[in-house]
């Protein structure tokens, strides 16, 4: 059960710098570019300011040209021409710019990308258990959408801004001191307005994200116990409490947005009353003689083009912050601690030479051993696929052992079950065979070698496993099935398909093997999905085989069917079986009897009703387990 | 769709009709500075009129000030229409998905019923905003220092009447260019999440299978191929601030030549040519602005598709034809020819043809394998789906026939897969009967096996419970979850599988209080052991959606294989 939801919500970066520079890291294969880039931008919000200068020689020049009715144009024209290479770099550089920051850009929210998921693959099954899907879901897509807003834009867009200010404030200076010190002080009172605005809407945000959180959670609470919310007839009393936290929070919400609002247009038109003081003030300084009318057009050009960027700046800086609590997010999973995995044992393709020994070979012999690594060399353990627990102790977390001190035996070839009822450790157990989690007492051997000297990779090639819930792919029937031996020819998906009694029903798909299956094999019942999942666990023909609750959820005719491929499947194999149909176990080599975590009962099924435990009252007092 | 979302504008109307004529008042100030600013430069400085640039200054600062005002109040009412509206928004879409039936929420699935309700709402409250504030004013002021323009000088005008048609075309020309390439971004961009969220259910399988090199492979190859198609998208969008800001600068130039000659053959005046370069600034921006909110709008017109669709979504089920007042008399439930389909396929039925009548007060069982259908048949009771074909009656009538509320406030179901809320045990308790007293809830959680263990917590009835009702053990959330159902003291109580967590004794003690406080309800009991229904009044045998025999445990026993085999596996095996 997803816990509610952080929507939206923009945390502030519990340390901005460090993961800016974390972030910086990624452009480090693309040095020249960024270099490029930062040049560029210099270069073209130079050459806007420039291009903006040029106005008073030319506007002078004009002016000039009147008082002395002179027709030459040369200054003029030459003037024009300079103005017109300064704009044709400005354009071209801002093209150049952009297109590399594209490049860059995309390349580094890859890169950023790639590390998150392949990390995901590497983490351990407990880092799934502690966050919910949607957590990690909104890191590839809110948080990466911000970092991508935030790159192609923001960052550029902040530099841009900030480089026109300071140059459009130099290039004032030069102009007129005395127009600037007019111009200052309206600058200080927008800063002031930018700041108090600010303040008043970081307030009212904060608030709001609280309550739009506050929504989203309902949300997603009612909507998920929808079928409690119809049959207890409670439509309309949830939908009058959304109502109010609808309108509380669209209270809020129009505060906090008006403030931001209303920032754009009060700085346009601070910056215009500015525009009108300047030509007055400017006005009255070329009467007396301290400007002359270039200057002037120069100057109210610069007066118009410096208050966006401020608005820019101010508002690009916000986005900033939250875009890098996002990156911290992503950073947050990419650190996450992986799987440990200290095993050296490998699994190898071997055949056995004239005098027995085993020899290693590249593939395809269908005989395997664990090379274990002895002194300076090897040595070779042939594959059976015996699997011993030796007092096993484990537990999730710090508090309660969901097994206490298992012992057990599985020689090759053997069916070995659990029953129990739920909790009792059954499913933990094939967890910890496969080291999805590690014990913390005791140990557990396969063919002898201790599992956490094992490769996990190997360890896990070496089982299959069919579970309650079937998980498909999005792609065609045949690579689900391939998804066991990726190597698998077309002839061998067919014969695994074939031994899970699947084969039937796939040549009646639209496409047959080529049927495209999507969203979790969706458009397959139950019974089809699951004989696809034993289909894969065939094709990967593995000395050993974990059933957890494999046939459950399925009817008893579906079962009658994928009995005989199971079977078959089972066939030489080493088996591990938990079920809760005592039927499915009877016939198991040993059934052990688990309960609170600890094996209570031991034996076949002669022997466990012969012992009159609790196996014997799950049989007799003919109560199904669960 | 459009027509469809701005019916939510609702009561805001005023605001929204209020924005955009705010800023056609903001416009047309703004819009009158510039030509100010040149009378200054050409009366002012030549006159040494010092006494009329104050007056002219005095007047722009005045109507910079009016321009403020106006644009601050157009942005509170445009925040006021666009928050009013998507709080409607949000409001019209819950009230529409509580209205779905269970049909329908299968249709979109949950998780992306609550993407479309927080997401995409977003998205369109901000293009909303976007919309009355940004594409009314660049058009304004588009058209407004045209015409400024225009007056100061028609021979300068031409530059500027050549220059946003060009411009618009390439523009528009861009924008054909980039949407189809957005459009493929961003399917690759759904379908790279896909993927990892498939990763994410079935992370269990990918671990087993060794395939996390196999899947970050994979990965990659779709990271790249959206990298390909962002940049191939986002190339072309590049392209359009330099043809903009080419544009500009050439316009000036040209203005700049041509004016320069026109003032010194004395048809223009310096300050006008000031004036002209600034209208050429507002009218080009407000090109970009105006193609920057198309961008906006189309990325957002995904969502606004998303949530049309629910609203468009026709509930599967209404109680239009309802006789109003009618209500049940008693608990008797009538299958009559009953069919039903998940898919509404004849030919694909999970129930067909169930012929079943059960009486007030009587006790009825439910055995059958999974996939039998037992959890559809009973959820056609309170009408939670609709027959595919045939009827159901409840105390006499069609289930048709009553309210939905009326109907389902007779009927107590626990279902399969429960769901507590965020909130004290009593409130949960309470959901079914909000006027229910203590001592009524006691009494439930007394023959629900629940009242001593809630007891037991430090808060006890008042314990908060988180959502999920995370903090309970699965058969102690169960038995609060029957508690629930008794709460509503309802004529029909239906348990579909709900002890399987409950330990035998415990179950066996429910069903005793059951038959003891409870007596004249009719109790539908869905279970997989059968000792849950073997005291039951009598027994319904399920196969495949179809009824395979009904009858008494002693009956079924003689004439039932399927009750008999079930029974056999349970008891003694099938030696």
């Amino acid at each position: 059960m997803p816990g509610p939801m952080q929507h939206g919500a923009q945390r502030k970066p519990k340390n901005a710098k460090k993961t800016f520079f974390r972030l910086a890291g990624y452009f480090k294969p693309h040095l020249p570019s960024v270099v490029t880039i930062l040049i560029g931008l210099l270069v073209s919000a130079g050459a806007s300011v420039a291009g903006t200068y040029l106005l008073k020689p030319i506007i002078n020049q004009i002016e000039q040209m009147v008082q002395t009715k002179s027709t030459d144009f040369t200054l003029f024209f030459s003037y024009l021409a300079i103005l017109a290479i300064i704009y044709a770099v400005g354009a071209l550089t801002a093209y150049i710019v952009n297109l590399l920051i594209v490049n860059v850009s995309t390349a580094t929210l890859e890169a950023v990308r790639v590390d998150m998921f392949t990390k995901l693959e590497k983490l351990p099954l407990r880092y799934f258990d502690s966050q919910t899907h949607g957590e990690i879901m909104s890191r590839f897509s809110n948080d990466t959408d911000a970092l991508r807003e935030m790159l192609s834009q923001g960052l550029p867009m902040l530099i841009t801004s900030s480089v026109t200010i300071i140059g459009v404030l130099v290039m004032m200076l030069v102009l007129s001191p005395l127009l600037t010190a007019l111009v200052l002080v309206v600058f200080a009172l927008m800063l002031l307005v930018v700041q108090k605005l600010g303040k008043k809407s970081a307030f009212f945000f904060g608030k709001r994200q609280k309550l739009l959180a506050g929504v989203n959670g309902y949300i997603e609470e009612m909507i998920e116990g929808q079928r409690e919310v119809k049959v207890f007839c409670r439509e309309e009393a949830v939908s009058a409490e959304f109502e109010q936290k609808n309108e509380e929070l669209r209270q809020s919400s129009t505060s906090a947005m008006t403030y931001a609002m209303m920032l754009m247009p009060i700085m346009g038109n601070l910056s215009y009353a500015l525009y009108a003081a300047v030509a007055a003030a400017g006005a009255a300084l070329a009467i007396l003689g301290h400007a002359d009318i270039g200057t002037l057009a120069a100057f109210l050009q610069y007066t118009r083009s410096f208050s966006q960027p401020l608005v820019q700046a101010s508002q690009l800086f916000n986005g900033f912050i939250s875009a890098l609590a996002g990156a911290e997010r992503i950073f947050e999973l990419v650190d996450a601690d992986p799987e440990v995995d200290e095993g050296r044992v490998t699994l190898v393709n071997v055949e056995r030479d004239e005098h027995g020994q085993f020899r290693e070979v590249g593939c395809c012999t269908n005989q395997w051993a664990w090379k274990r690594p002895v002194g300076d060399g090897f040595e070779y353990v042939e594959l059976k696929g015996d699997v011993r627990f030796h007092d096993v102790t484990f537990r999730y977390d710090e508090k309660v052992d969901v097994l206490k001190n298992v012992n057990l035996f599985a020689k090759p070839g053997q069916k070995i079950a659990f029953v129990g009822s739920t909790g009792a450790g059954k499913t933990t157990i094939t967890n910890l065979i496969n080291r999805f989690y590690d014990v913390q007492m005791g140990s557990i051997t396969y063919d002898g070698i201790d599992v956490k000297e094992i490769h996990k990779d190997d360890l896990r090639r070496s089982l299959s496993m069919v579970l309650q819930d079937t998980h498909l792919f999005t792609g065609t029937v045949r690579e689900n099935i391939r998804y066991g031996r990726l190597d698998a020819t077309d002839e061998e998906v067919v014969e695994a398909a074939k031994l899970a009694n699947a084969h039937s029903f796939i040549r009646h798909l639209p496409q047959g093997y080529d049927t495209v299956l999507t969203a979790d094999g969706a458009n397959l019942s139950q019974g089809q999905r699951q004989l696809l999942a034993i289909a894969r666990a065939a094709v990967a023909n593995p000395p050993v085989l974990i059933l957890d609750e494999a046939t459950s959820s399925i009817d008893t005719r579906t079962e009658a069917l994928i009995e005989k491929g199971m079977d078959r499947l089972m066939s030489g194999r080493t088996v591990f079986v938990i079920a809760h149909r005592l039927s499915t176990v009877r016939n198991s080599n040993a059934i052990l009897v688990l309960e609170h975590g600890e094996v209570i009962e031991r034996g076949d099924h002669a022997d466990l009703l012969a012992q009159q435990g609790k196996y014997y009252q799950l049989y007799m007092g003919m109560f199904e387990l669960s | 769709m459009i027509k469809k979302l701005s019916a939510y504008i609702g009561q805001y109307k005023m605001q929204a009709l209020l924005s955009p004529i705010l800023v056609l008042f903001e416009v047309v100030l703004e819009v009158f500075i510039p030509l100010l600013m040149g009378k200054i430069v050409d009366v002012g400085i030549p006159t040494r009129d010092f006494g009329y640039i104050l007056r002219m200054g005095g007047l722009m600062v005045v109507m910079a000030a009016g321009a403020l005002v106006f644009g601050a109040f157009c942005a509170r009412v445009a925040v006021v229409a666009s928050n009013g509206m998507s709080t409607n928004l949000r409001k019209g879409l819950f009230d529409k998905i509580e209205s779905f039936s269970f049909k329908n929420t299968d249709h979109f699935t949950t998780p992306s019923l609550i993407t479309r309700l927080t997401n995409d709402v977003n998205n369109i409250q901000n293009s909303f905003q976007m919309i009355i504030r940004m594409l009314a004013r660049a058009p304004f002021m588009l058209i407004l220092a045209s015409v400024m323009a225009y007056r100061i000088s028609p021979r300068l005008s031409v530059i500027i009447f050549a220059a946003i048609p060009a411009l618009a075309l390439v523009m528009g020309l861009l924008a054909k260019l980039a949407f189809p390439r957005f459009e493929a971004m961003l399917q690759k961009y759904d379908s790279m999440n896909a993927r990892t969220q498939e990763n994410l259910v079935a992370i269990r399988v990918v671990k087993a299978f060794v395939r996390g090199d196999y899947e970050s492979v994979k990965f990659k190859d779709s990271a790249a191929a959206l990298k390909n198609a962002q940049r191939k998208a986002e190339k072309i969008l590049v392209l359009a601030m330099p043809i903009m800001q080419l544009t500009m600068y050439t316009s000036i130039l040209l203005v700049l030549l041509v004016g320069g000659k026109d003032i010194l053959a004395g048809n223009l005046m310096t300050g006008q040519l000031m004036s002209f370069i600034s209208y050429i600034t507002q009218i080009l921006v407000s090109l970009m602005m105006i193609l920057m909110v198309f961008v906006t709008l189309v990325l957002s017109s995904a969502s606004a598709k998303r949530i049309v669709e629910v609203l468009d979504e026709v509930p599967a089920i209404n109680d239009d034809a309802a006789i109003s007042g009618l209500t049940v008399e008693n608990g008797s439930i009538e299958f009559c020819n009953a069919s039903f389909s998940y898919a509404s396929d004849a030919n694909n039925l999970a129930l067909s043809n169930i012929n079943l009548s059960i009486r007030s007060g009587e006790t009825i069982g439910i055995i059958g394998g999974s996939g039998s259908a037992k959890s559809t048949l009973v959820q056609l009771i309170p009408r939670l789906y609709e027959v595919f074909s045939g009827e159901v009656l409840v105390g006499g009538h069609n289930v048709k026939d009553y309210k939905i509320e009326a109907l389902r406030a007779s009927i107590g179901m626990v279902l399969q897969k429960n769901v507590l809320f965020s909130g004290t045990i009593k409130d949960n308790l309470r959901w079914g009967n909000p006027n229910a007293t203590d001592e009524e809830i006691t009494a439930a959680c007394k023959a629900a096996q629940a009242d001593s263990f809630i007891r037991s917590f430090p808060d006890g009835y008042d314990t908060v419970l988180g959502q999920g009702g995370v903090n309970v053990s699965g058969g102690q959330k169960q038995r609060l979850c029957i508690a629930r159902a008794l709460v509503k003291n309802p004529r029909i109580l239906i348990l579909d599988d709900s002890t399987s967590a409950v330990d035998t004794a415990t179950d066996a003690a429910i069903r005793a209080a059951f038959t003891e406080h409870h007596g004249d309800a009719t109790t539908i009991i869905i279970a997989q052991r059968i000792t849950s229904v073997m005291e039951a009044d009598r027994i319904v045998v399920l196969q495949d959606g179809a009824i395979d025999g009904v009858g008494t445990h002693e009956e079924l026993m003689n004439t039932n294989e399927i009750y008999r085999d079930v029974y056999l596996s349970q008891q003694k095996g099938v030696a």
